[in-house]
């Protein structure tokens, strides 16, 4: 990786260092995962102003593709933007050139974690991660084996307690439970072996 | 008639309500729902966001064991499964030698979003034959979130700025559906687990606008976007420093209650917030 600064969250675009190195081939690896068709985009920024959590992203859409364009790998997979998108679609539904932004989105997150690169925000990445071990496990997601192993992992239970919500949430829980809208038993499925495989899989990409 | 059907796993758990309600529906509309055997989860989010291909094979399994039914229809009623079976037979159309460890089989069924299909002209008809309390005075707004309609390419919507299909069963149900700019707004989704902050300020929006617009409640097709209305609206209000208490129905609710089905009333008792007042003040008792 030629760009090696990392990201301020707050003004990511004032912290590139003066000299910059770009990786060059980055467009073309990307691309070849895709195709995604970034490099057809006119900086518009459509994509951006139609984007409902662009509140919460230290990289606005837009500023993702000019970068995955110019190379500057470093700063995208380290971004918080990547996490955050919502993969609601909006911004490929409206893009005049036809630029798969959440795509791209979704491509550079698995970039991300097989490079290794940590996620700024990891209970983000460990829902994803958490949902697959229960999907593996039964072949079907059971919420009621997921998300307790969801909350108790990836620190959310600690987090509610600090900010006081613990015991509205158990509460909520609780009247869920009464209210019969959880499974008692998890379904498993004949087919989990052909599942397992299908997730066990090393990847390409 | 008999179709396909893929209710996906959140119907099997937290969204029983929607899932009752389309089972009492579909006797009454004369469909026959045939499960696909041993479908599995389509993956949703989380095998999108991070492992592609996998996404795109957990679904395909689940589409070659539709094709192998003798039905020309898939039923789909949770818009994320909707779309990952999408879009995975359109990447499996275009791709599978290289990419993907699955191909798809021939004579597959043509997916449908369950709330598309009872928008048709014909399920309208028979939707309108089979009444019997119209929804007179009710005042909503139809909420379809993301899935259902984006991306057009995949899913083949046509009106995805302004999906009309939750609008016309409204109104077909004699209840009124108010138009409103925030259709097809994101809620957030799954990030109410991880980025709940989010989803109140997402949700929070949702709810401004249905206040201003003046509707009594919202009508949705999808289990996520159910929940996160639905849940959470006490903490989101005082975020906003207001109140609200929108009843939140599945649209196959709406038509339950208007076929005098049995269970309307079971279906709803699963619901967070209070979602009886209303129907009672405007005369419309759901059987129990
Ligand atoms: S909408 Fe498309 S062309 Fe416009 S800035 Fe975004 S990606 Fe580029
Ligand atoms: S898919 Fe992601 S980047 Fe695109 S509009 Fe939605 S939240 Fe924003």
């Amino acid at each position: 990786m030629a760009d090696s600064h990392t990201l301020d969250k707050k003004h990511p675009a004032s912290m590139l260092p003066e000299t910059i190195t770009p990786d060059v081939r980055f467009l073309q690896q990307v691309e070849a995962a895709g195709p995604f068709q970034a490099s057809a985009c006119y900086q518009c920024r459509k994509c951006t102003n139609g984007c409902p959590v662009s509140f919460a992203m230290d990289l606005y859409p837009d500023e993702v593709i000019r970068l995955v364009i110019v190379g500057l790998p470093q700063t995208v997979l380290h971004s918080q933007t990547i996490w955050v998108c919502a993969a609601c679609e909006t911004c490929t539904t409206r893009c005049p050139n036809d630029v798969k932004i959440a795509e791209l989105m979704d491509c550079l997150k698995e970039t991300a974690v097989q490079k290794g690169i940590p996620c700024p925000h990891p209970q983000i990445l460990d829902l994803h991660n958490i949902f697959l071990k229960d999907l593996k496990r039964w072949g079907r997601v059971c919420e009621t084996t997921f998300i307790p192993e969801y909350l108790l992992r990836s620190g959310m239970l600690r987090r509610m307690w600090q900010a006081h919500t613990l015991g509205a949430e158990i509460k909520l829980g609780w009247r869920m439970g009464r209210k019969g809208r959880f499974a008692l038993l998890p379904k498993t499925i004949k087919g989990k072996k052909e599942v397992r495989n299908i997730l066990g899989r090393p990847e390409k990409r | 008639m008999k179709v396909a059907y893929y209710p996906g796993c959140s119907l099997e758990g937290t969204a029983k309500d929607y899932a009752e309600s389309i089972q009492g529906i579909c006797a009454s509309l004369g469909i026959e729902l045939e499960e696909i055997p041993d479908w599995n989860c389509c993956g949703a989010t989380a095998a999108h966001s991070i492992h592609h291909r996998a996404g795109v094979e957990l679904a395909g399994r689940t589409l070659n064991l539709a094709s192998q039914m003798p039905h020309s229809d898939l039923l789909v009623p949770c818009p994320m499964c909707f779309n990952r079976l999408k879009t995975a037979s359109w990447a499996l159309n275009r791709d599978s030698a290289n990419r993907y460890g699955i191909v798809l089989q021939d004579s597959l069924p043509s997916v449908w979003d369950l709330a598309t299909f009872l928008a048709t002209d014909a399920m309208l008809q028979t939707t309108a034959e089979n009444m019997r309390t119209p929804l007179e005075g009710l005042q909503v707004v139809s909420y379809y979130g993301c899935m259902a309609n984006r991306p057009p390419e995949i899913t083949e919507a046509d009106n995805f700025e302004n999906p009309q299909a939750l609008d016309r069963i409204i109104q077909n149900l004699g209840a009124t559906a108010i138009p409103w700019a925030y259709k097809t707004d994101c809620c957030g989704a799954s990030q109410v687990l991880s980025r709940p902050d989010i989803v109140s300020h997402l949700v929070g929006k949702l709810y401004d606008m249905a206040e201003r617009v003046g509707a009594q409640a919202i009508v949705v097709s999808c289990q996520m976007c159910q929940a996160n209305l639905d849940m959470h609206q006490e903490k989101i209000g005082a975020e906003w420093g207001k109140r609200f208490s929108f009843p939140v129905y599945y649209f196959t609710e709406l038509i339950g209650l208007a076929h005098n089905v049995s269970g309307v009333k079971r279906w709803l008792s699963r619901h967070i917030t209070d979602p009886i007042s209303l129907l009672e003040q405007l005369n419309l008792r759901g059987n129990p």
